[in-house]
């Protein structure tokens, strides 16, 4: 197999309104195992998806072997040589090996005995131990894995990218891909290896590239870095003071979890024990690498998943078993994660998106009736109010900027003087003037008394905002520190679990 | 659209009247490209096989006789009811491809119960609209139960369900109904329950049926409950992006239930105005018109779902069927009126795609247009 050297020079991609990679340089090795790692919105994925030819890149070049190369689609990619795995499985259960391997590919060696002899001389070599007659539906996380490996290897692919490939595994299942994964480099293919884990990066990784607002901010070598070096390049050395202003926290609490533990849909607890006071006029942020519970959090104090045990209160109120409707009903607003489908109805008129998740207050309705004219005359005081840019409140949603849209939701979330603010990502993805003036109405409310739970993976943010700082490893709060003295090594040895715990 | 045409307009005279004006294009441009498409279709289709198009076109675009006229009320009617039944469905997402077994049921069950004369005098009408209602939701609920307890789509479990449906009916009628010629029938409905219709018509047999009326009853609260009430934008919202509704606090799985439901409950009431007019028995096949449901779908497909849209859609539907009667004299088949209404369904669900995308694109240029001009304006004072 002929090896193959893989460089990205300068790239940049732009979105409307956001910046996801600049000048992104990193250099891929033959038979090497190259790690990316940086935070999640670092822009790894950006890169990920420009490398692998769907999304092009609007700055800079790819070299492949020497030469600069431009793929216009995945297949082109491919063709270089260069395939990927996601880290969602796209695999038809009810389906052999083999089908699932040639499907898309039956190009190469047919569909019958040729191919399947393939997979097998490829299995062979790597390791794998596949049967091609096998169903997918009987295999386990690990063998899919491999599956999708061989998928592309098949495709005659010489570099692979994984994408966080070990999110899914148990320790030995990671042991054993990383025993393939040697496998592959040892025999002429490169890796690229995208993950946070440092543990994992510094034990198979030959070169380290560090990616940090959409940006490679540096490089390092895996046989002298320490993990708390590359903790520090991940999230920054200098860290943003936090603002001057004095502390608005009052001692009344506003929302207290007690030993919450949350399991999934398949049993697995995915929230254990916690317990967390938000106090009146108090941001309280969680810190933390995206899934590690922040979305459960959310989600099981605003009544969308059930406490297994443990108990939640609003004030007084007990709220543990009480469902959304009844949860907002009592003085919460919501800024949910993923504005497009949580957040708001794109297709519906501003002013009937000021109703949404208000269906039980006035102004939007009235005795069980939708008020247009309450509703409306709202959404233009959120428009002024909150410098929502937009011909008027006719306009439908999806029309706005994303910084535009969040504003709007942000707006609404605070109408009828909610005591408890959860505020999931509430600036991601949206430009620097619409992020400054979301941060500025949230302070102004936390001196009204308003108190926010805060989950975000912006630092800035994070720092800026809060009064305390909980860091969440695995559904566990393992961390806690105070954002005036906290240090970037601190935090983010906290969050990627790669240092002591501090109490 | 139409609820955004009565929207007061934001700002300026200007972009409202343009906004309005591109509303009514919007809504009306689709439907009538949509029919014109079918008429252009069915007389090639015509023509492919050695008839007709002029006469066809001809017999269709006549002047209505009294007889034919009567026949397109009452039939409009209860198209009407069967496509608010469906637009109920649809306006959350849902595909309620069993309102034809619903209102099969809904049928047999108000026969059964006005024949046996349990409630006397006029109250029995109410009282088997009622029970119609409540048959067509109960029936409606096996699918919705099936959809949020077990994830059966709501459209396979409807179409296994219609076919029960007529199966069943067949066989109450015939093992509690009564013998009337060679087939079996409900008892007949007792006279002082049989409302009077309007005699409007004076050249045609018979008259606008009284429950006619139901279908303007049903369009006005059916709008009234989408347009106006927070049941019904929280229908709406779960239909358009229940993931936001749920973040918003509405219970997906029960407002499938309820919608469900009434949809039904609607589609329960389908037949109601044929059998209190002028059939007042049931029995399959011959004392029963089978297809309404079917037919009720495409009208609110066509009608947008809106009340409007619905009543123009099942006024178009039996007006073609309608004049399809005469269709025969002229020697062409009265079922090529099927294809031309199948068609004009499929022409408009692409029309209103088309218009619908372009509305989108031209609504974000607007606003970007104007953000801009705004930009400079700050930029030059």
């Amino acid at each position: 197999m002929t090896t193959i050297d893989v460089e990205a020079r300068g790239i940049g991609k732009r979105f409307p309104g956001v910046v996801a990679n600049h000048d992104v340089s990193l250099h891929i090795r033959p038979e090497r195992v190259h790690a990316l790692i940086g935070e999640n919105g670092a822009g790894k994925s950006t890169l990920m998806k420009i490398l692998y030819g769907v999304q092009g890149a609007d700055d800079g070049e790819i070299v492949v072997d020497g030469r600069p190369v431009t793929f216009s689609s995945p297949t082109d990619a491919i063709a270089a040589g260069i395939g990927m795995v996601f880290q969602h499985f796209m695999l038809a259960d009810n389906l052999t090996i083999a089908e699932n391997i040639v499907l898309g590919a039956e190009k190469r060696h047919g569909i019958g005995e040729a191919a399947k002899r393939e997979i097998r001389t490829i299995s062979e070599r790597f390791g794998f131990g596949l049967d091609p007659d096998a169903l997918v539906e009987k295999l386990g996380v690990a063998d899919r894995q491999r599956v999708e490996i061989l998928k592309v290897l098949y495709r005659g692919a010489r570099l692979i990218i994984l994408d966080e490939p070990t999110a899914v595994l148990v320790p030995q299942e990671v042991d054993a891909l990383f025993a393939n994964l040697r496998e592959l480099v040892g025999q002429g293919c490169s890796v690229l290896f995208i993950s946070h884990k440092l543990d994992e990066v510094l034990s198979i990784a030959d070169d380290i590239t560090v990616m940090r607002r959409g940006t490679t901010v540096g490089t390092a070598d895996p046989a002298r870095a320490t993990k708390a070096e590359l903790a520090e390049l991940m999230v920054g050395s200098e860290l943003p003071s936090p603002a001057t202003a004095e502390s608005t926290v009052t001692e009344r609490p506003v929302l207290r979890l007690e030993t919450v533990t949350v399991a999934d849909e398949t049993g697995r607890e995915v929230l254990h024990d916690i317990s967390l006071t938000v106090h009146a006029g108090e941001v309280v942020g969680i810190a933390g690498v995206e899934g590690n519970g922040q979305s459960e959090l959310v989600e099981v104090v605003m009544g969308m998943m059930r406490a297994r045990s443990g108990s939640i209160h609003l004030g007084d109120d007990d709220i543990t078993r009480l469902n959304t409707r009844a949860v907002r009903d009592l003085g919460v607003g919501f800024v949910p994660e993923d504005r497009h489908r949580h957040g708001l109805v794109l297709d519906y008129p501003l002013w009937e998106n000021r109703v949404l998740g208000h269906q039980t207050s006035a102004p939007a309705v009235r005795r069980g009736l939708v008020s247009r004219k309450g509703a409306r005359a709202d959404a233009q005081r959120i428009i002024e109010q909150f410098d929502v840019r937009t011909p008027g409140v006719d306009t439908s949603a999806r029309a706005l900027s994303g910084g535009n849209q969040q504003k709007f939701i942000v707006g609404r979330e605070m109408s009828g003087e909610p005591r408890l603010l959860v505020a999931s990502h509430p600036t991601r993805g949206v430009d620097v003037g619409a992020q400054a003036a979301i941060w500025d109405h949230i302070r102004e409310a936390r001196r009204e008394g308003l108190g926010v739970l805060l989950v975000s993976a912006d630092l800035d943010e994070l720092i800026g905002l809060s009064d305390r700082l909980e860091v969440i490893l695995r559904g566990r709060l393992t961390a806690r520190f105070d954002p005036s003295t906290v240090t970037a090594s601190d935090l983010g040895e906290a969050m990627t679990g790669g240092g002591v715990v501090a109490s | 659209m139409s609820e955004r045409e009565k929207a007061p307009a934001g700002g300026s005279a200007t972009p409202a009247a343009r906004r309005i004006a591109g509303s009514v294009v919007s809504g009306l441009l689709p439907p009538l490209v949509a029919v014109v498409a079918a008429m252009l279709a069915t007389s090639v289709l015509i023509a492919a096989f050695g008839g007709s198009p002029g006469d066809f076109l001809q017999v269709i675009f006549s002047v209505p006789n009294d007889r034919v006229l009567l026949t397109i009320i009452n039939q409009s009617a209860m198209l009407s009811i069967s496509g608010i039944a469906a637009a109920i469905g649809f306006r959350m997402g849902l595909f309620n491809i069993g309102v034809e077994g619903q209102y099969i049921v809904g049928s047999c069950a108000g026969a059964f119960f006005a024949g046996s004369g349990l409630v006397a005098g006029p109250l029995n009408i109410l009282a088997t609209l009622v029970v119609a209602a409540l048959a067509g939701a109960a029936y409606a609920s096996i699918a919705g139960l099936l959809k949020v307890f077990r994830g059966v789509s709501e459209v396979i479990s409807a179409i296994m369900l219609n076919y029960i449906a007529l199966t069943m009916a067949g066989y109450l009628v015939t093992k509690y109904g009564q013998a009337s010629g060679y087939t079996f029938t409900t008892e007949r409905l007792p006279l002082d329950a049989q409302p009077l219709g309007f005699k409007i018509f004076a050249d045609a047999p018979g008259d606008v049926w009284a429950l006619s009326s139901l279908a303007l009853i049903l369009g006005i609260g059916y709008w009234f409950l989408i347009a106006r009430t927070r049941f019904g934008f929280e229908l709406r919202v779960t239909g358009a992006s229940s993931t936001a509704a749920l973040a918003s606090g509405v219970n997906v799985k029960r407002m499938t239930l309820i919608t469900m439901a009434l949809s039904g409950a609607v589609a329960g009431l389908v037949w109601m105005p044929a059998y209190f007019g002028s059939v007042h028995t049931f029995g399959v096949p011959e004392n029963f018109q089978a297809g309404l449901g079917f037919l009720g779908l495409a009208v609110a497909l066509l009608g947008r779902n809106r009340t409007l849209g619905i009543f123009f859609a099942a006024a178009l539907f039996a007006f073609l069927s309608g004049q399809s009667n005469n269709l025969q004299s002229a020697g062409i088949a009265k079922d090529v009126i099927d294809i031309t209404q199948g068609t004009t369904v499929l022409a408009v669900v692409v029309a209103y795609e088309v218009v619908g995308r372009r509305r989108a694109r031209s609504e974000a240029e607007r606003v970007s247009r104007q953000l801009e001009a705004e930009r400079a304006e700050v930029v030059a004072s």
